[in-house]
């Protein structure tokens, strides 16, 4: 069912030339709303469920920003499809779980989906690579009111956007970005950050300290607060935390260059020596792989113009996809040995690195 | 790995350390791969420890009144025992179990964002008008025509002005 979107040439994630940039993998910035009148999702039963799928669907068709867009009844996705969608970052894990009446919307090119049913009667996503966060807000702010035009949302004065958690009442905004922070890994410096982050409402998701390493280095930042600051406070005080740890993590990238420039190097040249010559290769070791790849691009020690390539194989390398492009049923094993291939294809196309640039750095 | 440690949840070799700051406090998580799996732990987008915690907050406390929606049908019990609500009249007849829950949540307990203007005056004006027209029947059983008189004029008036909108707009 979702081979046009695996396929297509205009992904926002996988297939964006323009946009890369060192530390800031892609922004996104979600809202959730529901429908007055109807039980949230998880008290409604299957026929309330179906009535706000069909008012939220004709209300998102006539928005100009799904035009060209497509839509998925989660019940009619394979386990593997929706896998793929989740790794690509258009549908929750929660959603896949969802009773029936439960769907997705997603626009041309991926920046844009609207869950239908999921916690809340609307989930509505938009993201961007690089770091967009006033963008992305002005974005989603307009679809969103191009939907309240015609669907009655709850809201109270006192509380807000009334969700069916109440972590989310108020904005009901979570605006997040994914960096990539392997300097502030690497010098050990990462839980520091956390900690300061956190005592000011913002959350850091993913795994750290001893199995940090099996994450590429990777990490989603997002405000924890919802109710109490309007979405300019929230976002204002987000974009001047993202910047800090983007000042942190270049520091720290240089200042480990400075102290173990062979040992990076070494690092580096290691893993692009795995890549082009591997034959099995698990998700893990791949996305640690590519992180460092990635560092590579931000040292120019490889082109600009091959950011993309990594950037799109940090996506393609994980489970759901490798085995979505092997076809249904492949073994963990036989998955390792297609990430290979795949990975030596494309890096067999690359020029080789160029350590001579780092030289002048530090 | 020196330590080593169990599964919090079934007591298998630990390969899962999670660490998270909420509301200032460090708190460690060992899981063991399934388990992990199972909490979607792994997934760095879905999983947050503020989210466990906050349902802990929602720990009932004795004495405490038996609230049920009179719209969904939503019980306090339920209501601590998932953290969520049942539906948006919830948030009316929750408000004494919710407010010391928001004060902990949340940087305020007062809504200061986006307001979804066109819904929002659409549902007062409808609500109003409800309202209006339920005062006009009750007017009319107990035979007040003044008062009756009175609100029919009023929801004339604000038919009026929503027509007058819908033919601008």
């Amino acid at each position: 069912m979702i081979e046009s979107l695996i396929n297509s040439d205009n992904a926002e994630l996988t297939q964006s030339t323009k946009k890369g940039a060192p530390v800031v993998l892609s922004t996104r910035v979600r809202l959730a709303r529901n429908i007055v009148g109807t039980p949230f999702p998880e008290r409604a039963n299957s026929s309330q469920r179906s009535d706000v799928m069909t008012r939220c669907a004709e209300q998102i068709a006539d928005l100009t920003q799904m035009k060209h867009g497509v839509f998925y009844d989660i019940a009619e996705l394979s386990d593997l499809e929706k896998q793929v969608l989740v790794e690509r970052h258009l549908i929750s894990r929660e959603l896949c779980e969802s009773k029936s009446g439960s769907g997705v919307f997603i626009n041309k090119d991926q920046t844009c989906s609207v869950m239908i049913n999921e916690e809340d009667h609307l989930r509505i996503q938009f993201l961007k690579s690089g770091f967009s966060l006033r963008s992305v807000w002005k974005q989603i702010d307009r679809f969103d009111t191009g939907l309240e035009d015609g669907l009655d949302v709850a809201f109270s004065q006192e509380f807000g956007y009334l969700t069916a958690c109440p972590t989310n009442l108020g904005t009901a905004m979570r605006a997040s970005v994914m960096l990539h922070l392997p300097g502030l890994v690497i010098s050990e410096h990462m839980e520091k950050v956390i900690r300061a982050v956190n005592q000011l409402g913002i959350t850091v998701r993913g795994l750290f300290g001893e199995g940090s390493d099996a994450t590429g280095h990777v990490f989603q930042i997002s405000n924890q607060q919802t109710l109490g600051e309007s979405e300019q406070e929230i976002m204002s005080r987000l974009g001047s935390v993202f910047k800090t740890i983007i000042d942190h993590e270049i520091n720290a990238r240089f200042k480990y260059l400075e102290e173990n420039r062979a040992r990076l190097l070494d690092q580096i040249g290691r893993a692009f020596g795995v890549l082009q010559n591997a034959h099995v290769l698990n998700s893990n070791e791949a996305m640690n792989l590519l992180s460092l790849m990635r560092l590579a691009v931000d040292f120019e020690m490889l082109p600009e113009a091959n950011r993309s390539d990594v950037d799109r194989l940090f996506i393609e390398c994980q489970p759901g996809h490798i085995q979505y492009s092997a076809g249904e049923g492949i073994e963990p094993e036989a998955r390792d040995l297609c990430r290979a291939d795949i990975l030596r294809e494309n890096f067999a196309r690359l020029p080789s690195l160029d350590f001579d640039k780092v030289k002048d750095l530090g | 790995m020196a330590e080593n440690l169990k599964c919090s949840h079934c007591n298998n070799p630990a390969t899962v350390h999670l660490t998270q700051i909420v509301n200032n406090k460090i708190i460690k998580v060992d899981l063991c791969e399934s388990c992990a799996q199972a909490k979607g732990v792994t997934d760095p987008e879905g999983f947050s420890l503020a989210d466990l915690l906050s349902k802990t907050n929602l720990t009932p406390e004795k004495g405490e009144p038996q609230i049920t929606c009179p719209d969904c049908g939503l019980s306090s019990a339920d209501f601590r025992r998932t953290g969520r609500l049942g539906c948006a009249a919830c948030y009316q007849s929750f408000v004494p179990l919710l407010r010391p829950v928001l004060e902990d949540m949340h940087a305020g307990v007062v809504h200061k964002g986006k307001v979804p203007e066109i819904a929002f005056s659409r549902q007062s004006s409808e609500a109003e008008l409800q309202t209006l027209e339920n005062a006009l029947q009750r007017a009319i059983e107990e035979e007040a025509y003044e008062d009756a008189a009175k609100y029919r004029d009023q929801i004339h008036a604000i038919k009026q002005a929503a027509e007058a909108e819908a033919v601008e707009s």
